[in-house]
């Protein structure tokens, strides 16, 4: 038989796909043991046991200094940024995407501006953030807002630009006036796809407010990592971005079942 | 209804001519199915009478005044696909007509109104065939149950003219006449003037009241762009006698002749008998 007519079926697709994962955890723990045995202090690959001592010490017991719990208070300083970021620059996307998209004369105006602006790196802004805003929230949130705010309007127009002009005549015989269209056949099928396309902007997201926590803040996830690197604290790193990928991935999902969920019809047409 | 009336229209594309000196009145309560080979201009002809287009030359005029220049809910129109809003449920998709009508900006009504506008909406749609079938999204809906429902949509606001783009051309040719049937009651039933584009001829002539082809005259490569199609032929249908209606149990059996066998040497052509290539 043909490689392409091979299909596994669901508990192969299960095995296969742990496959990796165990691989790159087999991997990782042999070359931590190879060096541990030549240097049982050796910082770079730490066992499993001294991270899980580190991750206690983080999670579970309160700093001396503070008295927070470092893992809890950077992990809520860390989403508290990344979601206001986030929820700002998607309202901002859906109604500027939408006028974009639906309307010629704004299409006209905005667009251009719009897809230059989207080239200018967001991490070279970042000095201006700080100059302008100062090192607070407000510059990190600002970050995250300007880096994926533009790719999420040139995507939402274009999704608009998708919607079959039949329908969107359909509607005019039936009435309706630019608002109703926009309101009733545009938005309703645009928030779907902008789950979609706001799961594709949490990578760059986290990348935004990892790099403004490095450079200047006195909590989050990002800050924690580049603090410890001073100490080569792997053990504690290494815990730090399995959180933070786990945190990604579980906003990833959460979006996904939240598509489904409330638009049954979205996932019914992707299916026929 | 007044008549609509097309005074020397032509369309062009840049260079390129689509139609030319369409000289034209349909009557009110006509059923005008447009035929023609592809690309002669039917669907272009069409999306004029909706507003759509507008007129290169010429100008179409309605109760002499010329017609509005954006699609309007005087002019329903079902298209062969993406007729209806597949967010929708098959009710709301015929609700919608009449929240957009009576409601304001945000499109939405509430309370008794949107009653009143269900149950209007059911009995359109029982009328269509889709009692039942209320809460489905129209993803669930075979294609014969789409255009009907896209029909129902249409019918909400009792539009004059009902412009049908291919309504039928992908749909299998059972379902097609079930849906004629449906077709031919609600232009009995409804104050209608209905413009059909089709490509099947005997759609054309089982529905219409009148056949208009448009065709190319001249059809060199090199003429293409500046001659566009012309009314080439305009044919009334005499009004038929009705028929008796149609027992569903009837079934016919017929057999293709001459007899085709499996596994014939030759291959029956009209020159007679051809050998296989060896």
């Amino acid at each position: 038989m043909r490689a392409l007519n091979y299909r596994p079926d669901k508990t192969w697709r299960l095995a296969l796909a742990f496959l990796p994962f165990a691989f790159l955890c087999l991997a990782y723990v042999t070359g931590s043991g190879i060096r541990l045995a030549a240097n049982p202090n050796d910082k770079l690959l730490p066992g499993f046991s001294t991270m899980g001592e580190a991750l206690n010490v983080y999670a579970m017991q309160p700093d001396p200094r503070t008295g927070a719990y470092l893992l809890w208070s950077d992990t809520a300083a860390s989403l508290t940024r990344l979601l206001t970021g986030l929820a700002i620059s998607t309202s901002i996307a859906l109604v500027i995407g939408i006028i974009i998209g639906l309307l010629p004369v704004a299409g006209a105006m905005f667009a251009p501006v719009v897809s230059v602006l989207s080239m200018v790196p967001p991490l070279a802004l970042l000095p201006i953030l700080f100059i302008v805003m100062g090192l607070g929230e407000a510059s990190k949130i600002t970050l995250i807002v300007v880096g994926t705010s533009l790719k999420l309007i040139r995507d939402i127009a274009m999704r608009v630009g998708d919607i079959p002009r039949e329908q969107l005549i359909k509607a005019q015989t039936l009435g309706a006036s630019t608002a109703q269209i926009g309101l009733r056949v545009v938005l309703p099928q645009i928030l779907p796809r902008l789950i979609d396309a706001v799961r594709l902007e949490i990578g760059p997201a986290w990348l935004f407010l990892i790099a403004a926590e490095a450079i200047a803040a006195d909590s989050g996830l990002g800050y924690r990592i580049f603090l410890v690197r001073r100490y080569l604290s792997m053990d504690v790193i290494l815990p730090y971005v399995a959180w933070i990928t786990l945190l990604a991935f579980v906003m990833d999902l959460g979006l996904r079942a939240l598509q489904r969920k409330a638009f049954p019809w979205f996932a019914e047409a992707r299916a026929a | 209804m007044n008549a609509i009336v097309f005074d020397k229209v032509w369309k062009e594309y840049g260079d390129h001519v689509v139609l030319e000196q369409i000289d034209l009145e349909i009557a009110p309560r006509a059923f005008v199915a447009l035929v023609g080979p592809s690309g002669c201009g039917k669907t272009t002809f069409l999306r004029m009478l909706l507003g759509e287009e507008k007129p290169t030359r010429g100008a179409i005029m309605v109760a002499d005044a010329p017609l509005k220049p954006e699609p309007d809910s005087d002019r329903g129109v079902v298209f062969q696909r993406y007729s209806v809003f597949p967010h929708l449920t098959v009710l709301g998709n015929v609700v919608i007509g009449r929240e957009f009508e009576k409601a304001g900006a945000f499109g939405r009504l509430y309370g008794a109104k949107r009653r009143q506008a269900e149950d209007e909406a059911r009995e359109l749609l029982s009328a269509v065939g889709l009692a039942g079938h209320e809460d489905k999204y129209p993803v669930a809906l075979s294609g014969g149950m789409q255009q009907r429902l896209a029909l129902a949509q249409a019918l909400m606001r009792k539009p004059k003219v009902l412009l049908l783009d291919e309504p039928f051309g992908a749909l299998d040719p059972g379902i097609r006449s079930d849906i004629h049937v449906l077709m031919r009651r609600i232009w009995n039933e409804s104050e209608l003037t209905v413009v059909m584009v089709t490509h099947d001829l005997s759609e054309a002539f089982e529905l219409g009241t009148r056949i208009i082809a448009f065709e190319r005259p001249r059809n060199r490569p090199e003429e293409l762009e500046r001659y566009g199609a012309r009314l080439s032929a305009d044919i009334p249908v005499p009004a038929e006698v009705p028929a008796a209606p149609k027992g569903a149990t009837v079934t016919k059996d017929i057999e293709i002749w001459p007899k085709k066998m499996a596994g014939s040497p030759g291959v029956w052509t009209r020159y007679g008998p051809s050998a296989p290539r060896s």
